[in-house]
């Protein structure tokens, strides 16, 4: 659908903040409870049962802070990449969303690498609570990266032609967002022990 | 920028009407076509779940009876009628006609704009929501049968298939209820940012009609609430799928947490369907008693309070599920507390009706009904927060009276009025005065006769989730029999109203007489607009100069000052 078919109401800033950046931060809202009462849910099982220090000790705290670096670089993918839009540069810009991309997908490769050997380990899914969490947390984690990764890559297609620059920035909120959630992910599963 | 006429909206108009009837009424990005689409469905669903409290009451009032239309209610049976009657009349009835039909019905109407903000995100969440009603009934026909294990799904009931009998069922229930979560949360989304941002020029924020503000409030609060819930559905698939263990006490995990993230939702959801409610009251008692809302900010102020303290009152529903008696003291605080604002609001809306021209159309009689029949929803309500009171009437009919009381003026009475309110600008035509009366008295009168006597059987001693009453001597009592059948038997009477309203609301909405643009000579901006509203709503987007309850303002000819008039 073409812009001029958007209705009026899109175009309006009643609230003095463009209407897509507005939603943005409602999703992200409401995507903060959601992790809010898994993670709550975790912390108070933790606190309450000293079994899962021991079983935390299975995990790779160094492969678990590679890809917290890797996640962090791709942010900067993104915010470089907000500027090259704000400076009308899409090609640039779409250029940065790629290599965002391609942090997404190096964090992923090393997740699925990480996950074959803990499960090779007889560490599985149903193995432990403290393995329960660590697979649902980080695997709701991971699902935020693959949708993150699709919209940036239709957020990308446009950009490189210099269309709807605006949401180089949207798709750059959601993914310090996923950036965040791992940062609490990363302590919380890997660093307590 | 409101000023200027909305040029590409007729050639859209154009587009609708060679796309054709399926793209008109089913794949329709106006807000209006989603309102009716969520409003039809969500009555279609109320039939269902009419239909499963018709059929578990019989079995309640006459054991072993061979219901009319169902046949006889096996325990099992039983069980998955409750559950999905409790299920369907929440989350498919109350959430979509009251937020998600009422909300893109109004919001674009009343802040006069001519759409949501993302039409496609709309269309999109209606979508999905009706791929979970899909698959809660597609639930009931799967082998085992649809989900037995009362709507609150707790554990081990929901997640063990060798205490709950329904293997495939409760898996297909929890994931049609997390669907449609995701579809509120996009609806959410787009009712949020659309009357934040989208704005009529001049309209300021005190300036917005009430039902406005508590659906975007009640939009808040589900997006506050919903998430642990989410989280939970998940862990509640795994437990049941793939042999995780988080509600399992016997591999580590704790079944009060389940019911923990369930009411962390399910609490501030009293309010999530209350306020859209509410609003609708105040719109209609102000127009019918030509007079100004009383305290429009303190209602707005107190809106605002119940939200936050809906968010802590949730382990009153807990009391007996053995969680600290210290903290029951906390939740018991709150929870009283919790009645002072809600009570407020009420008072505000009688202080409204004072000294008022009042007439008594049908949607003011519904309203007026809503204020008195929740009134006991409310009062019986301290009862139950209190942990001591609580403890012994907990699983009790009076909870479930109670529960009645407060769901039915909002989810049915609440819609009613609505209905009957806004109906001559949905369809453009009036519905029948008498009619809709006789509908009336026969709903609210019959609806105090089937709940007041579960308050009495409650405080007896009744327990709440007994199959056959039979078995238990001590219980089946013929004076606690007899309320039971009179409360059936108030149902059937009730039941038997209802074709009057579905008759009424289809007659009228093709052989009514014509509707003008303002029938009710009411302030709001939607009466503006032609009855219905074509797409695009305006041909010329309106502009606001005053608030919206401008009624008998001294030295005015008209006793109303529609907020688009310029003077």
């Amino acid at each position: 659908m073409s812009a001029s078919a958007r209705p009026i109401a899109t175009t309006r800033s009643t609230a003095g903040m463009p209407t897509g950046r507005l939603a943005v931060w409602w999703v992200i809202a409401s995507e903060i409870v959601i992790f809010g009462g898994l993670l709550g849910s975790y912390i108070m099982f933790r606190l309450s049962h000293d079994s899962f220090a021991a079983e935390a000790a299975n995990t790779n705290m160094y492969v678990g802070a590679f890809n917290t670096w890797v996640l962090l670089t791709s942010s900067l993918f993104a915010v470089l990449g907000h500027k090259a839009a704000e400076e009308g540069n899409g090609p640039k810009a779409a250029k940065m969303l790629y290599l965002t991309f391609g942090g997404g997908l190096i964090f992923l490769l090393v997740k699925t690498w990480e996950w074959s050997e803990k499960i090779s380990h007889g560490h599985t899914l149903s193995s432990s609570t403290f393995f329960s969490f660590y697979y649902t947390a980080a695997g709701l984690h991971a699902l935020h990266v693959i949708a993150g990764m699709v919209i940036m890559a239709i957020v990308a297609q446009t950009a490189k032609r210099n269309l709807e620059l605006h949401r180089v920035e949207l798709i750059g909120i959601y993914w310090h967002f996923v950036d965040l959630v791992w940062i609490f992910l990363f302590p919380l599963l890997y660093i307590a022990k | 920028m409101a000023t200027a006429p909305v040029h590409h909206e007729t050639h859209d108009d154009h587009g609708h009407a060679r796309a054709g009837f399926i793209r008109h009424y089913f794949f329709s990005t106006d807000h209006k076509m989603i309102a009716m689409q969520y409003m039809f469905t969500g009555m279609a669903m109320a039939l269902i779940g009419g239909f499963f409290a018709y059929a578990f009451r019989m079995q309640l009032a006459f054991p072993g009876m061979d219901v009319p239309g169902f046949g006889v209610v096996s325990a099992n049976e039983y069980n998955h009628l409750i559950t999905n009657h409790g299920a369907i009349m929440i989350f498919w009835v109350a959430m979509p006609v009251l937020i998600a039909a009422f909300g893109n019905y109004l919001i674009p109407l009343m802040i006069g704009c001519d759409d949501m903000v993302f039409p496609k995100l709309n269309r999109l969440s209606y979508q999905i929501f009706l791929l979970s009603a899909l698959i809660l009934i597609a639930s009931f026909f799967v082998p085992g049968g649809g989900f037995a294990g009362a709507w609150t799904m707790y554990p081990p009931l929901s997640t063990k298939p060798e205490f709950g009998l329904t293997p495939l069922g409760a898996t297909l229930f929890v994931v049609a209820v997390g669907v449609e979560f995701v579809a509120f949360l996009l609806g959410g989304i787009n009712f949020v940012t659309t009357a934040m941002n989208s704005r009529a020029p001049g309209m300021r924020m005190y300036d917005i009609p009430m039902v406005v503000w508590m659906i975007v409030i009640a939009s808040i609060l589900f997006m506050g609430s919903v998430g642990p819930l989410v989280a939970g559905a998940v862990m509640l698939i795994f437990d049941q799928n793939f042999g995780t263990a988080f509600f399992d006490p016997t591999r580590g995990g704790d079944p009060v947490l389940w019911q923990h993230l369930f009411w962390f939702f399910g609490h501030p959801e009293v309010y999530v369907v209350l306020l859209p409610a509410v609003g609708i009251v105040a719109e209609i008692i102000t127009v019918f008693s030509r007079k100004k809302l009383f305290a429009y900010r303190t209602v707005l102020y107190t809106a605002f309070g119940t939200g936050v303290l809906s968010f802590m009152v949730w382990a009153h529903h807990q009391f007996i599920a053995g969680i600290d008696p210290r903290m029951a003291n906390i939740f018991t605080i709150t929870t009283l507390l919790i009645s002072i604002p809600v009570a407020e609001m009420l008072f505000v809306y009688i202080a409204t009706l004072f000294g008022g021209s009042i007439t008594f159309t049908t949607p003011m009689l519904w309203a007026l009904s809503f204020i008195a029949t929740f009134l006991i929803g409310g009062v019986t309500g301290i009862f139950l927060g209190a942990s001591g009171a609580d403890i012994y009437l907990h699983d009790t009919y009076f909870v479930l009276a109670h529960f009645h009381y407060t769901f039915f003026p909002i989810a049915i009475i609440g819609t009613f009025a609505g209905i009957t309110f806004w109906f001559p600008k949905m369809f453009g035509r009036m519905m029948n005065e008498r009619l809709g009366k006789i509908h009336f008295w026969g709903t609210v009168i019959a609806f105090n006769c089937i709940f007041i006597p579960l308050f009495v059987v409650g405080v007896a001693g009744e327990h709440r989730r007994i199959y056959d009453f039979t078995n238990f001597p001590e219980l089946a009592r013929p004076a606690l029999r007899n309320l039971d059948e009179f409360a059936t038997i108030s149902l059937l009477v009730m039941l038997a109203f209802q074709p009057i309203f579905l008759f009424n609301l289809f007659y009228s909405m093709f052989r009514g007489p014509k509707a003008p643009k303002n029938p009710w000579n009411s302030n709001t901006l939607e009466w503006s607009a032609d009855s219905p509203p074509p797409h695009g709503n305006w041909p010329e987007l309106p502009r606001v100069y005053r608030g919206p309850y401008e009624y008998s303002v001294p030295g005015r000819e008209q006793d109303y000052w529609p907020q688009n008039a310029p003077n």
